[in-house]
């Protein structure tokens, strides 16, 4: 072979204790290429780039890095050698500004000048087209100036093999787009890239060629262009999948809860929440989509009565005693709600710190559910083990039994216990928030199917959901939230990607000062709203006064 | 009352000095990422070490018969109490940052390791030399407090600047070098980042373990000079069982009260210092003793609430101390 490879590993194996992250596996990067590191959650893609970044250090195996073998045991090894890895999870220093985190670990001399670090820093990113402020803290920014500030990070430092760990898991459909412009910039500029991702759109618009892993284990490298959704799924589950989320069609019941007009603060006083009002009847799904932290978080917990509200309504079908009407129960406690007969299910986004206790079993967890039902000091545990056992056998979650501790299951297992445990409820409202977050494909679609067949059964279902694909293909209706608003609900049959992705970042309040452009007006009216939904829609326009009559 | 107000600043200054070495070593080893509780300790260990040092250098001095120098006696108390609260340190840095042990518990094992060892010695030196530990006049008047030509006869602010004993500056000097390096230099920054987020540091290429083993050994040196300064100045140079008496715990609540800045350490420490003597200047009638002392712990307590009240990302405590770091934890 005539061109030398960026980086050749060959026969890597890593093992947590004994468990194996990576099973002899191999990889090659070409020199100016985009390789994209395709498969499942688990499948050992993070930890086979983090051997090459230094933060692992592999079992057995070689790494060649330009045609010489090297040995990587620090990431400092890495930057040596031209490695530069953009993590999943940011490594930022939170209270350190844009250049200071770029220029941190960097030779230079022992005192410091901040003006010359931002000097520095903007020259940089002038020079590759990126938008940022090098004296702008990390705490107050968006998570794609954080993304910036790590990319530059990079650059800065000299790399020539850049790895992007998931770098679209945070980004609207808009900001993906000018990443992989920024990407193909880079490859323009020579440099070699690995992207890791397990979003086959993404593979398919942006690498050279895939290389899928499964299960830690090497299954195939292909050329992007020879390639196809459906053959990538193969190769990454190991079997032919069904990439079809079904929507059953339920002819919609009563409304079973109506949120008018909700405002919520933060902790510094600022609005997350401005009059967000919409409904949701049973047996439908209300999708919501919008950037990260748009106020998906304290919407459904200000609904569950667990974030305090400052406005508005929250009302709850209720039956008890055979009168049925719609009970106010914004600000009152999860306990107080249900006591007024009305059944509300709420699975929480962070599922080990507000849904499960890690270090309790299975039967524990479901049982914090229901011991306040019993009567006398003591517990009933035959109880929550039998319906523990009944969850474990339908929804074949992979458990040791009932008495497995909930932290050590996998992340698809564990959601599957909250869910379970919370349709077990029989609610009437089922509030579902990023359900299949950290999740692979098969425990997706188990997840997808449980929501529908609660839909079948009657219950409205509000569904807080990333990917912008999955809500499109599974809401009856899609509310989009953008800094705290409801820019729209739509019709998710008649809508394209990019206008929810236009409505997720724009600016309600800007658009009634006529300020951007194309305006907004226009674009609500261009998309095509579903009559049931016709009315909420205007009427939260209406209060912002931005709608023309 | 101006000569109250001046008497009470001078009283709160001595007071607060040993308060503040006990901070500014715990500030550097926050920084870092390490909660040493350890800080009484360490500053007991420095308080006999230091105390014994003095007093083998006079023996030996006066064995071989030549004349015992002051500067040289507080020299070896500086160096013998830094190097008593470094290995005190040391030991909590090989628990925890080798080891990975649990650092409030390792801290909490330092302090009553350096009590009893610091009372266990203290008390044996005393039965050897026949009563009591105490260093001659030579060294005392080496911690007495000193008078600089023409600054220290300026009227009010000569005796409130200028006349204190040379540890009061040798404080102030740590707190000024340590509030340079932390956030102006490159080294700074790194043990800064050290301390926030210490992933973030070592993908940067830091090493954690180095900066977190120099900050810990170097700031509980500077804990031990403080106890160094409770048995040469505060007790005059006798040895008084149990003399830090608590002063290390009111270092660790200071180093909150500072957010973490040894500037302002400077500051609270005078405050504290001053809360602590108050009753020696201020009598109320009928006020009981115990209230008077009860008030450092009180204010503690009120500190306490403040900060947890005003959250505020700037002055909060660093991000990742009181957490060991393993490259190889999954999250």
């Amino acid at each position: 072979m005539s061109e030398t490879l960026a980086v050749h590993m060959e026969h890597i194996t890593k093992t947590f204790g004994r468990v194996y992250a990576n099973k002899d596996v191999s990889l090659e990067l070409r020199q100016g290429e985009i390789l994209a590191l395709l498969g499942e959650n688990g499948s050992g893609k993070t930890s086979l780039v983090n051997m090459l970044s230094g933060i692992y250090f592999p079992d057995s195996g070689d790494i060649s890095v330009h045609g010489n073998k090297v040995t990587i045991r620090s990431p400092r090894d890495a930057y040596n050698l031209g490695i530069g890895m953009i993590h999943q999870h940011f490594k930022l220093v939170e209270v350190f500004s844009a250049a200071e985190n770029i220029v941190l670990g960097q030779p230079g001399a022992v005192a410091m000048s901040r003006r010359k670090n931002n000097l520095e820093v903007a020259q940089l990113a002038q020079r590759y087209g990126f938008e940022i402020d090098p004296a702008k803290m990390v705490y107050d920014m968006s998570v794609s100036e954080k993304q910036t500030t790590e990319i530059i990070k990079v650059l800065y430092r000299g790399a020539d093999i850049l790895i992007l760990d998931e770098p679209t898991a945070v980004l609207t459909p808009h900001e993906t787009e000018k990443l992989f412009a920024v990407m193909r910039n880079m490859k323009a500029d020579g440099k070699s890239i690995i992207i890791i991702t397990h979003k086959l759109g993404e593979v398919l618009a942006v690498s050279d060629r895939v290389e899928v892993l499964r299960k830690g284990e090497y299954v195939a490298t292909v050329n992007t262009n020879e390639t196809g959704k459906s053959q990538l799924t193969e190769m990454m589950v190991g079997r032919p999948v069904s990439l079809k989320i079904e929507r059953p069609h339920v002819s919609p019941g009563e409304v079973m809860l109506e949120v008018v007009d909700l405002s919520c603060h933060n902790s510094d006083g600022l609005k997350v929440l401005d009059k967000v009002s919409f409904t949701v009847s049973g047996g439908e799904i209300l999708g919501i989509a919008g950037i990260a932290g748009s106020g998906q978080k304290e919407l459904c917990e200000s609904i569950a009565g667990l974030y305090p509200a400052i406005g508005g309504a929250v009302l709850m079908r209720s039956e008890l005693e055979d009168e049925t009407i719609m009970e106010p129960v914004l600000g009152l406690r999860p306990d107080v709600i249900s006591k007024k007969g009305i059944s509300m299910a709420f699975v929480p986004e962070d599922r080990l710190g507000m849904g499960l206790v890690g270090a309790m079993d299975v039967t524990d967890n479901v049982m914090l559910r229901s011991y306040k039902n019993n009567k006398g000091p003591f517990v009933d545990r035959k109880t929550p083990r039998a319906l523990a056992e009944r969850l474990i056998e339908q929804l074949a979650i992979v458990a040791s039994g009932a008495g497995a501790i909930v932290g050590r299951l996998s992340g698809g297992n564990v959601q599957k216990v909250l869910i379970g445990r919370e349709i077990a409820q029989a609610p009437t409202v089922l509030i579902v928030a990023y359900p299949v977050r950290g999740l692979d494909i098969n425990s997706s679609y188990k997840i997808y199917d449980l929501l529908n067949e609660q839909k079948k059964k009657g219950v409205a279902v509000v569904f807080i959901g990333e990917d912008l694909d999955v809500l499109l293909e599974l809401s009856d209706r899609l509310l989009v939230l953008c800094g705290g608003k409801v820019s729209g609900i739509v019709d998710p049959r008649l809508v394209t990607k990019e206008e929810v992705g236009l409505l997720m970042v724009q600016d309600v309040t800007e658009a009634s000062k006529g300020a951007t452009e194309p305006p907004p007006e226009q674009l609500q009216m261009e998309l095509p709203l579903q009559e049931s939904t016709e009315e909420y829609f205007s009427e939260s326009l209406n209060t912002e006064g931005n709608r023309p009559a | 009352m101006l000569d109250l107000a001046t008497t009470l600043t001078m009283a709160a200054v001595l007071a607060g000095t040993p308060l503040l070495l006990g901070a500014l070593g715990e500030i550097l080893t926050e920084r870092s990422g390490n909660l040493n509780l350890g800080v009484e300790g360490m500053m007991f260990m420095g308080a006999i070490t230091g105390l014994l040092g003095s007093f083998l250098y006079e023996q030996t001095m006066v064995s071989a018969g030549i004349e015992a120098v002051g500067f040289v006696s507080a020299l070896v108390a500086l160096v013998m109490s830094f190097a008593a609260g470094a290995f005190g340190a040391l030991l909590y840095g090989f628990l925890t940052i080798t080891l990975r042990a649990n650092q409030n518990v390792t801290g909490l094992v330092l302090t009553i390791f350096g009590t009893g060892f610091a009372n266990f010695f203290g008390e044996y030196a005393g039965l050897k030399a026949g009563g009591y530990v105490a260093v001659s006049s030579v060294t005392k008047s080496a911690f007495a407090p000193l008078h600089i030509p023409v600054l220290s006869d300026l009227p009010v602010l000569g005796p409130l600047l200028f006349e204190y004993n040379w540890m009061v500056y040798f404080a102030l000097v740590v707190a000024i070098v340590m509030a340079v390096f932390l956030f102006k230099t490159r080294f700074g920054l790194k043990l800064r980042s050290v301390g926030e987020d210490p992933a973030a540091a070592d993908a940067a290429g830091i090493s954690v373990s180095k900066y977190r083993y120099l900050a810990t050994i170097i700031g509980g040196g500077i804990c031990g000079t403080g106890g160094m300064y409770m048995s040469m100045v505060t007790t005059s140079g006798v040895w008084v069982h149990g003399c830090v008496a608590g002063y290390g715990w009111l270092a660790v609540a200071l180093v909150i009260f500072a957010t973490w800045s040894p500037v302002r350490g400077v500051l609270v420490a005078a405050i504290f210092g001053g809360l602590m003597i108050l009753r020696m200047y201020i009598s109320i009638p009928g006020l009981p003793i115990q209230i008077y002392e009860m008030l450092p712990y009180l204010a503690t307590i009120l500190v306490l609430i403040i900060t947890s009240v005003r959250q505020s990302r700037k002055h909060a405590m660093p991000a990742g101390t009181g957490l060991n770091y393993f490259r190889e934890d999954r999250e």
